[in-house]
């Protein structure tokens, strides 16, 4: 059994339907991002977890056992809409939040002292929310989300907010807690993200899952078997010898190299096209196209929505 | 550590600690006391102007007769005058002219001229002077006309005033000293201190909730505590911050009666009071008449009758209302504010909730004079009116089982108000962006969590 598994949920409100038979399932250590269109459901599904809401129908597991009340105290979550009290001092804030997520007061002050010398924040403690820029509320909002260490963490579009300093701050963080084996759900649009981040991925789409999978298959699965070839010689040869398994997309002669765009119709392996090739030319480089996360996204959302 | 606890606490010391709370809990019974004195202050600052009336006596009956007052100084001015002083009023030494024609004994009719309407104060005075002038003149005139012996002395001794004592009869048949206007006093205050709890904390529980879903901690915060336990931890909170406000307002009063009472009650303090009685005499023609039958141990008898007054159970029923009538409020208004997305549109929806209790403090005021009919019977029985309405009638005394009652269906309706409002709450927080409507928010109740 996986680390935290969803299986089978299903949850509307009134007529409108937000989750249909959901399922996925994520390793202990993963970072699995939750990705999918606005109103797909994921902010549904983060409820769920976080036990804001219950599904109608279906199950989640957490460590092994069904999710239950007490295990709130092993998540971690940071919503994308985010915010703390405006007028309660930076300190006292966190403490409270840490208390609520069942740290006694002295763990609390224990841990946080050290994050706020990790973020080198210390002079912030005395302060009244509202004199921090936005970017310093939400390292704060950060800490309080990591604080009592938990198993589990939902991160909501976290990086949102931050400059690019502070965004490649808050990523390593995020990959330091992975390292010390926390599990991470990931919900975000910004697609580079989370190529850059995730082992796994599921997208949502209208309430339904419809693509789940390691994000190097996720990206094999919609490639399509398109080459770029640089090379020296003579490009009449090349599209003489292709032949019907080819479509030449394009072409362009340049004074040292060509550059070809060639698709694979009926691929069986890139070793066929690069043999076909080698004889008459000399390559300068070969590669396949692999799809971007957000290429694919684009593809399977608009796929689904036809 | 519990959750709701851990967020009583901080709703509590979060406003506790606050500056502005301690100088707001002391400074409002200075404030009201300062409301109600400073009238009566000034007022006496005003006497001290004084104000010259210039007399032509017609009827000759007056001459030198009539007595000047603090504020007000009789000037008689012979005919030939007349005109000149008429003429200039306002712009000469005098504020206004009394003339005083032939016939007043007939007539009764005097006329005073002024260039402005003459304040009531000097109109009292010269009133008053006239009216006893002329009927111990007129009454002089009677004895000595009757010529019977005795007859003025006699006729003083018709002279009477009668003093109610008021004794509530006590379930040992013994008899309490009590007063009607106490009783009013202390009714009204009771009451409209609720009024205004259940405004000011039941309006704090609204905007904080509404704070907490702007700013949106409130998904943070109940990915850790139960909505509910969210929503009744604040209320719970502020609950317990207005007790704390009220029993440092019980303990500031307390200690302001027991020092009036060693003041007022001692022999240096009546003599002062004595003092100042007269200072008001003077000023005040009204003030004498009740003066006069004011006997020095009066202030022992509204002490004694303050005594009479049981407090413990007033001070007990009001909390028992207090909390009951805030829980019932301020669980309204946290499922309103938990509707709403800005305050404006929480304004609209607040109006069915205040108007029970703008129509408690209107039937408050019929109330306090009628304490025993059927307005003020069902007002204190029907759950959004009896906090307010009940409070009032206790210090007219209220027979135990109809307290028992009253409490018991307003105990109820709170908790089916919490439950009703826990639900909207939960669905209502989460929810952004468009204005429920009522069907909306009643859909909400039938939700599974």
């Amino acid at each position: 059994m996986s680390f935290f598994e969803v299986q089978n949920v299903s949850k509307s409100y009134a007529a409108h339907r937000a989750l249909t038979d959901v399922s996925i399932n994520i390793e202990q250590g993963q970072v699995f991002g939750l990705l999918g269109p606005n109103g797909a459901g994921k902010t549904t599904l983060i409820r769920i977890i976080n036990q804001i809401t219950a599904p109608d129908s279906g199950k989640v597991f957490f460590d092994g056992h069904n999710l239950r009340a007490n295990d709130i105290y092993q998540i971690g979550y940071l919503p994308e809409e985010r915010g703390l009290y405006k007028k309660m001092k930076v300190g006292e804030q966190a403490l409270y939040l840490a208390q609520l997520k069942g740290l006694s007061r002295r763990d609390a002050l224990k841990k946080l002292k050290y994050w706020f010398e990790k973020f080198e924040i210390q002079a912030w403690w005395d302060k009244k929310l509202q004199e921090l820029s936005k970017g310093m509320q939400q390292k704060v909002q950060f800490i309080c989300t990591v604080l009592h260490d938990p198993k589990l963490l939902i991160f909501d579009e976290p990086f949102s907010g931050f400059d690019p300093i502070n965004a490649n701050l808050l990523k390593q963080e995020i990959l330091n807690l992975r390292e010390n084996g926390a599990t991470i759900i990931f919900s975000t649009h910004n697609m580079s993200s989370v190529e850059e981040i995730c082992d796994h991925i599921a997208l949502i789409n209208k309430s339904k899952k419809i693509l789940d999978g390691n994000i190097f298959d996720v990206k094999a699965q919609y490639k399509t078997e398109t080459f770029d070839v640089v090379y020296k010689g003579d490009f009449e040869k090349i599209n003489h010898i292709l032949g019907a398994d080819f479509k030449i997309l394009d072409h362009t002669e340049r004074p040292h190299f060509n550059e070809v765009t060639i698709k694979h119709l009926n691929g069986t392996s890139n070793n066929d096209l690069l043999m076909k090739i080698a004889p008459l030319a000399e390559i300068v480089s070969f590669s396949e196209r692999i799809p971007s996360m957000n290429e694919v996204f684009i593809r399977v959302v608009e796929d689904n929505n036809k | 550590m519990n959750k709701i606890f851990i967020i009583i606490k901080r709703e509590y010391l979060n406003r506790v600690t606050k500056k502005s709370f301690l100088i707001l809990t002391l400074l409002t019974p200075l404030l009201f006391a300062g409301i109600m004195f400073l009238p009566a202050y000034l007022a006496t600052l005003d006497n001290k102007e004084e104000h010259k009336v210039a007399v032509l006596d017609r009827s000759s009956l007056f001459l030198g007769e009539l007595e000047d007052s603090k504020s007000t100084k009789f000037h008689f001015i012979p005919e030939e005058e007349y005109e000149n002083v008429k003429n200039s009023i306002g712009s000469n030494e005098f504020y206004a002219l009394l003339d005083i024609p032939q016939s007043i004994v007939s007539t009764n009719r005097v006329v005073v001229y002024s260039n402005k309407q003459i304040n009531l104060d000097v109109k009292n005075h010269i009133d008053w002077q006239l009216e006893q002038k002329l009927e111990n003149q007129k009454r002089a005139e009677l004895v000595s006309r009757l010529g019977v012996p005795d007859l003025e002395d006699q006729l003083q001794a018709t002279k009477t005033r009668i003093t109610v004592d008021t004794l509530k009869l006590t379930e040992d048949g013994e008899g309490k000293k009590g007063s009607t206007e106490i009783a009013m006093g202390i009714g009204y205050a009771a009451g409209f201190l609720i009024y205004i709890f259940v405004f000011m904390y039941g309006g704090m529980v609204m905007r904080g909730v509404l704070e907490e879903k702007q700013t949106r901690i409130v998904e943070v915060i109940i990915s850790s505590a139960k909505p509910v336990q969210l929503m009744l931890g604040k209320i719970i909170g502020l609950a317990a911050v207005g007790l704390t406000q009220f029993l440092i307002w019980v303990l500031l009063m307390g200690g302001i009666f027991i020092g009036a009472k060693s003041m007022f009650v001692s022999d240096e303090a009546l003599q002062q009071m004595a003092e100042s009685q007269s200072v008001m005499v003077q000023s005040n023609p009204m003030a004498s008449e009740m003066m006069n039958n004011f006997e020095p141990n009066e202030f022992e008898k509204i002490i004694a009758q303050i005594e009479g007054i049981n407090f413990p159970q007033i001070i007990g029923m009001f909390l028992i209302f207090f909390i009951l009538g805030y829980l019932l409020y301020s669980s309204l208004m946290a499922a309103i504010a938990a509707a709403v997305d800005t305050e404006e549109d929480m304004n609209q929806f607040m109006l069915p909730v205040t108007i029970p209790l703008i129509a408690a403090i209107i039937i408050l005021a019929n109330v306090i004079k009628n304490p025993e009919g059927q307005l003020a019977f069902w007002a204190s029985h029907i759950p959004f009116t009896s906090p307010i309405i009940m409070m009032v009638r206790i210090p007219f005394g209220v027979p135990w089982y109809e307290l028992l009652i009253s409490v018991a269906i307003l105990a109820l309706s709170t908790y089916g108000a919490i439950w009703i409002a826990a639900k909207i709450y939960r669905t209502g927080i989460l929810m952004y962006g468009k204005k429920p409507s009522w069907k909306e928010i009643g859909k909400w109740l039938t939700y599974k969590s």
